[in-house]
């Protein structure tokens, strides 16, 4: 199940502490993030890359969705 | 995690500023004031006669270079987006106390950093107190504060705060009679607004933002925008050394009063962490289509001026208690707007 946060219009670094906050809150799992202006996409893809996370970006028309896909880690459980 | 990642395009942005801040000096601009964001806006409120100050009035082309700069590219590169609505009052206000806090200390963030990088150890109560207000803000942040969602607003929203810069430039050219000029301390019109321009534009692209270089490390351990950070200190220090403006000890201009530097650069620290950047980012930001920051930017205007009028500002002389009162009430309006705007929701 894909969990969406909207951190549209949101100042910066607002988006990135929401993403934290939900990709610390799962153990593996996709989240989706849309948010409205470059430097807040580019702030939440290094966050997740970071992480050791996979992304995927796409961008329509000024609104930019970063899906943020966390893998459980080797000898988590 | 942890792992200090630096940034090359935020670095080498950083490095241009520091370059040009030591640059600046050499051409006339006062020592250890190469670029400030705080204090070339007082300059040019001085200048517009909102303060009587008149050895601190000039319009700033590097100012006005910055938003035209981050304009010209915003509209370059498509991210040239006319966005409004959060908060705009709180912002203003808060805006209006760091610009005190800044003048208490005697310089915003990167003169800070680059009093530092001329020698001037005095300004390290002033980077101690912007780290605590820095981490004190990140504390709000974390506990949900947030000023609300921004909307887009009609393009000509905008426009407004290029053009007042276009206008001054204009203004600075002609140098009509109503405008209070000091005769001193500034570059070249030509090189400083090429400069400023050269800076808007870098740090648009590289989103230099000086409290944003502390912040994501208290945050998250990202060192991205502190590149930006140790390319100015580095590219400084350097340029003042060859330049032969490197003078260790207590700069002129500056006081010693460390209470103030501290309380006023908390203040710096504080209130830039809780409207999302420095006042230089704010001055960016709001040249290409953030009206939130150009408020920030009015009320940094409003700032410096009452700061001179009020005498809270900093000189060599010192600090008056004026100053110290302005920031103890400072302190208890951002608490006050910190802790009445916790959202938790997304």
């Amino acid at each position: 199940m894909a969990n969406k946060i909207d951190a549209c219009g949101l100042d910066c670094p607002q988006p990135v502490i929401l993403t934290k906050k939900a990709l610390e809150g799962i153990t593996d799992g996709v989240i989706e993030v849309i948010v409205d202006n470059k430097p807040a996409s580019e702030n939440v893809s290094r966050l997740a890359k970071n992480s050791g996370c996979g992304v995927e970006f796409t961008e329509t028309q000024g609104t930019y969705i970063i899906k943020i896909i966390k893998r459980r880690k080797n000898g988590e459980n | 995690m942890g792992k200090i990642k630096i940034s090359w395009m935020v670095f080498l942005t950083g490095g241009l500023l520091g370059v040009l801040f030591a640059f600046l000096i050499s051409l006339g601009n006062p020592p250890n004031m190469g670029v400030c964001g705080i204090c070339f806006i007082r300059d040019i409120a001085g200048a517009l006669g909102l303060h009587h100050m008149e050895k601190l009035s000039y319009i700033r082309p590097e100012i006005l270079g910055f938003i035209l700069g981050a304009f010209i590219i915003g509209i370059f590169t498509k991210e040239f987006k006319v966005i409004g609505g959060s908060s705009p009052i709180i912002r203003f206000t808060i805006s209006f106390f760091v610009a005190m806090g800044a003048l208490v200390f005697l310089g915003c963030p990167i003169r800070m950093l680059g009093r530092l990088a001329g020698g001037d150890w005095t300004a390290l109560a002033g980077l101690l107190g912007f780290i605590v207000g820095i981490w004190i803000g990140t504390l709000f942040l974390k506990g949900g504060f947030t000023l609300g969602k921004a909307q887009e607003v009609s393009k000509i929203n905008g426009f407004i705060i290029p053009v007042i810069a276009l206008i001054l430039f204009i203004l600075l050219l002609a140098k009509p009679s109503f405008l209070v000029l000091t005769p001193k301390g500034h570059a070249p019109i030509v090189i400083a607004i090429i400069a400023g321009l050269l800076i808007g534009i870098f740090a648009q692209r590289a989103r230099l933002c000086f409290a944003g270089g502390i912040r994501d490390i208290f945050l998250m351990k990202d060192f991205h925008l502190f590149s930006g950070i140790l390319g100015f200190f580095l590219f400084c220090f350097m340029g003042n050394l060859l330049l032969g403006q490197f003078k260790p000890g207590v700069s002129p201009g500056v006081h010693t009063n460390y209470i103030a530097s501290f309380l006023g650069m908390l203040l710096v620290g504080w209130g830039s962490v809780l409207i999302g950047g420095c006042p230089f980012r704010q001055t960016i930001l709001a040249g290409y289509g953030n009206t939130d920051s150009g408020i920030s930017f009015l009320g940094m205007v409003a700032g410096v001026a009452v700061a001179h009028n009020f005498m809270i500002a900093g000189s060599a002389a010192g600090v008056l208690s004026n100053g110290i009162i302005a920031m103890i009430i400072g302190i208890g309006v951002f608490f006050i707007i910190g802790l009445s705007n916790k959202v938790v929701s997304s």
